[in-house]
């Protein structure tokens, strides 16, 4: 199995060259939210290891919301992010990168503070990383080429299912599937199809992930007696301050959600990034870590491949902390619309998503961290949207294919692969096509 | 907080009737021409409240509003600001067209009515019992509209009686409003109920959320706001949204001779075959019955009237395969009568789901649940009935144009109207699909990545599906807004706004 990786150089942009970082941003893409993958800057398209990655310059229009609770207002760099999420080897990667649009990269980060023409490129890249607290894949292993061997698979499948409809309609599922197991067989003999085997896992990073499946319950259980002694202390506290937080929730201006719609629905996919203040004080803080190193850890050992909790549509995302911990980002890739999307979180994730967004300054109320909250469907709806911010630069592999279409290809890639199948299995196999 | 009743007086009439026995009726579209004339009108416009009397009226007419309109009336920028943003933003924004499928033949840029240069500012809706619509819109205009109103569009309707203009019954399917106010929606619901809370179609309510959804409300500054009501969240101020709700406005033209003779030529020219190829379209038989068998446990909601159990007792839970109704059937798409959980989990099961650990099928668990996304459906039909039979023939020259005037109420348009129409009508991924929008009313349009977007498929249990490709579109959008359709009280301070 080829595990992802993901990186997010993060550098505060030279103020005088923000103007052009922003038309360099700009001159990489076709038109308003579509990137063109070929551009002259970095050409996407040619790095096939490459599930997604944006550019987006984090400009916080919310930073004076602290003084709800008296602080005085802070001034951050304005930051530049580039992001993306990869399968194998990160070095390998960006050594890749380099080698193929250092011209790119150089004038883009040269509206950076401190990059200059002799800087070496994949050092500073690595120097100005924004280290990831919590990570979601949609389905370990599944790489790019895969998802396109996979996609190549159902198109070829839907073709020849076209042009036999006759022959193969009304046959009943086990010779239906074998007929189609030897076209399929057929078609990868004469190198129509490819349906590449997995890369051995490399052996670095299957014990460092059994290390870290083994090693977080462990420092837990360690940890537990202490944290025992502090829990009733602990919650006594931020059921205080859940009481009393503000909420800030108003509607955002027509004018910015405009601009964030015109960048969306381009795709079958889109894009959300968001970044707030986080409320002050330890218990925010820590609450925010520990939950979101709850998540980090179920979405890496426990939860299903393909499924988020209940939710189904989202391919990458990452939680990363900014600033000494002071500010948090969220960065997804979703499909549908962010209508449909709030709706997923709001009835299907709720709870966990107000857990860790609640520790945001302005958030709904929440009850005992995980209820209400987003319950209070359009005051969440309001904060959310005043927390995105418009993504300049986004890339996706695999245009016109959601999360479920990518399960769907792989059902049946695996189906065809699997030695046997009881008549059960086969009629649901025979339903994915 | 106080829950009050429901003051019907103070409710325009479409939201509680459909209005069925007024068999005739017409709307108008109308700009504002003289300001003080159109206040004066509206103060004394006899609009239909929903109190129902015995015999029932033999009219009725209904007043609603665009932003444009309310902007035009004088309403104040401070309280126009308190509306949804799709409704201030209106229907053809540039973003939310592309949202709604309306791009391609059905762009805003194509309309007849309803784009940038045509927007309306109020409508004006009559229902008359046969034969009386003429004499009682004359007499509802009354002296003043004339110097009030530009007339800019009149907008007929037929009446087919029940059955829509491909030939299909219509309007079985409608929520029940919950006008008692009975519902416990802060329970996960786990059977599918089709009574909704009455916050989904009037505002000043408790929505499904259990939470009253954003409208203006304002001081008690003015003689015209004071006799509005309070708010029940905020009683401190006065609800212009109280009673109203907002309505959704399209007009689609539907190519009536294209369906039939699209679904004919797939049937081979078999009579029989075509209904049911047109049937599993709709998701319903040309009579109106469902394609999956009714099921023994009564749904809240619906009855006690049999035909109407007959037709609607029934959810999808026991079709999981699609093969009785395809997952890409209008009715399926439109209204999954699904739940909050699916396979109706309870306790432990129920916290094993929520986490992402109930059943793991391809389809399980891909939808939201149906309850935030209802909408009333008030619409009616347009143009000469043209018999399915009648439909194979090629059209005559200058063939009258027909479709349906729809309009739906919802308090909510982005959630409800909105989300239904784009990730359930128009997306071509819904319910784990992939090349299909909605079989009738989806435009064909490709989008990136997706070259074919005009396929349907019958699922079938055990065997290869049947896949129907080459759908031509069969539905054209003529025009659209969003109007705010107001409670009496609001109406009437409408009229005066801009009055101390």
């Amino acid at each position: 199995m080829t595990p992802q990786a993901n990186f997010m150089v993060l550098a505060a942009i030279d103020p005088p060259r923000e103007t052009a970082l922003r038309g360099l941003l700009a001159s990489m893409n076709g038109a308003p939210g579509r990137v063109n993958a070929a551009n002259a800057l970095i050409p996407f398209a040619q790095f096939d290891t490459l599930h997604f990655a944006r550019f987006v310059i984090l400009d916080d229009k919310t930073l004076e919301d602290v003084r709800v609770y008296g602080l005085p207002v802070r001034t951050y760099p304005l930051y530049l992010a580039f992001l993306g999420d990869i399968d194998g080897d990160l070095d390998a990667f960006l050594g890749k990168l380099v080698k193929r649009a250092e011209k790119g990269l150089r004038s883009i980060f040269s509206c950076c503070a401190g990059f200059t023409s002799d800087t070496d490129l994949v050092e500073w890249m690595k120097r100005n990383s924004a280290p990831v607290i919590a990570n979601y894949v949609n389905c370990r292993g599944r790489t790019v080429r895969r998802i396109r061997e996979e996609a190549a698979l159902k198109k070829a499948l839907e073709e020849h299912l076209q042009s036999h409809a006759p022959a193969l309609t009304g046959i009943p599922p086990r010779e239906l599937f074998s007929k189609l197991q030897q076209f399929v067989n057929a078609e990868k003999s004469a190198g129509r199809l490819t349906l590449s085997d997995e890369s051995p896992t490399p052996i670095g990073w299957w014990i460092k992930n059994a290390l870290h499946l083994v090693g977080v319950p462990l420092l837990f259980l360690l940890a537990l007696p202490l944290l025992i002694v502090i829990a009733p202390i602990f919650l006594i506290l931020l059921r205080r301050k859940e009481k009393t937080d503000p909420e800030l929730c108003w509607r955002v201006d027509q004018a910015y959600s405009d601009a964030l719609s015109l960048l969306e629905d381009r795709d079958v996919t889109n894009q959300f990034t968001a970044l707030a203040s986080r409320k002050p004080g330890f218990v925010r803080l820590w609450t925010l870590i520990g939950i979101l190193a709850g998540v980090d850890y179920a979405a890496r050992h426990l939860v299903r491949p393909g499924r988020l909790g209940r939710i189904r549509t989202i391919h990458f995302a990452r939680w990363v902390l900014l600033d000494g911990k002071k500010r948090g980002t969220f960065f997804s890739n979703y499909d549908g619309t962010v209508e449909a999307y709030m709706d997923d979180f709001i009835n299907k994730a709720g709870f966990g998503l107000n857990a860790i967004f609640c520790n945001a300054i302005g958030y709904p109320r929440t009850n005992w961290l995980f209820r209400d909250g987003c319950a209070d469907e359009q005051k969440y709806r309001n904060f959310l949207r005043r927390h995105t911010l418009p993504t300049q630069v986004w890339y996706k592999a695999y245009p016109g294919l959601t999360a479920i279409d990518l399960e769907r290809n792989r059902r049946i890639r695996e189906g065809l692969e699997s030695s046997s199948m009881s008549e059960q299995e086969t009629r649901e196999w025979v339903a994915l096509l | 907080m106080k829950q009050s009743e429901v003051d019907y007086s103070d409710v325009q009439g479409l939201v509680r009737f459909g209005y069925g026995k007024m068999k005739e009726a017409s709307y108008v579209h109308l700009r504002v021409k003289d300001v003080t004339a159109a206040r004066g009108w509206l103060r004394n416009a006899p609009v239909s409240s929903a109190v129902a009397t015995t015999p029932p009226p033999p009219s009725a007419m209904q007043v609603a509003f665009t932003a444009a309109g309310l902007e035009a009336l004088g309403v104040p920028p401070s309280v126009l600001a308190g509306f949804s943003p799709e409704f201030l933003t209106g229907m053809t924004e540039e973003n939310r067209a592309r949202r709604l499928g309306d791009v391609g033949s059905n762009a805003p840029s194509q309309w007849e009515w309803g784009n940038a240069t045509s927007v309306p500012h109020l409508m004006v809706m009559f229902f008359a019992e046969p034969g009386r619509l003429q004499a009682f819109m004359q007499n509802s205009k009354g002296n003043a509209w004339n110097a009030a109103f530009e007339e800019q569009r009149w907008l007929g309707t037929a009446d087919l009686d029940g059955i829509e203009p491909f030939g299909f019954t219509d309007g079985i399917s409608q929520p029940q409003i919950d006008w008692e106010r009975q519902r416990n929606v802060t329970r996960p619901q786990i059977d599918y109920s089709n009574v909704v809370a009455l916050g989904e179609f009037l505002l000043g309510y408790s929505n499904e959320y259990d939470k009253y959804t954003d409208r203006p409300l304002i001081d008690a500054d003015s003689a015209s706001a004071r006799r509005l009501l309070a708010a029940e969240d905020a009683p401190e101020k006065k609800d212009i949204g109280r009673n109203g709700t907002y309505l959704v406005m399209r007009q689609l033209r539907q190519d009536v001779r294209s369906f039939w003779q699209f679904v004919n030529r797939r049937a081979g020219g078999n009579s029989a075959e075509a209904d049911k190829l047109g049937a599993a379209f709709v998701g319903r038989t040309r009579a109106g019955d469902p394609l999956v068998p009714m099921q023994e446990q009564p749904i809240p909601g619906i009855g006690p009237d049999p035909e109407q159990i007959r037709q609607n007792q029934f959810t999808f839970a026991k079709d999981p395969m699609g093969a009785g109704c395809p997952f890409g059937a209008h009715v399926r798409r439109e209204n999954p009568r699904n739940t909050d959980y699916p396979g109706r989990p309870t306790g432990l099961a129920k916290l094993i789901t929520m986490l992402g650990f109930g059943p793991s099928g391809f389809r399980d668990d891909l939808m939201s649940s149906v309850r935030f996304h209802r909408i009333l459906r008030r619409g009616r039909e347009y143009g000469p009935e043209l018999l399915p039979e009648n439909a194979l023939a090629p059209a005559p020259p200058n063939d009258p144009e027909r479709g349906l005037q729809f309009i739906c109420l919802n308090a909510n348009i982005s959630r409800q109207f909105e989300f239904l129409q784009n990730a359930w009508t128009v997306n071509t991924k819904f319910s784990g699909l992939t090349g299909e929008s909605d079989p009738l009313i989806g435009n064909r349009e490709a989008i990136p990545g997706c070259p074919v977007t005009d396929d349907f498929t019958m699922q079938k249990d055990g065997s290869l599906r049947r896949r129907v490709s080459g759908l031509p579109q069969f539905i054209t959008v003529r025009g659209g807004a969003y109007f705010f359709l107001p409670g009496l009280r609001a109406l009437r301070y409408f009229a005066g706004a801009g009055d101390t």
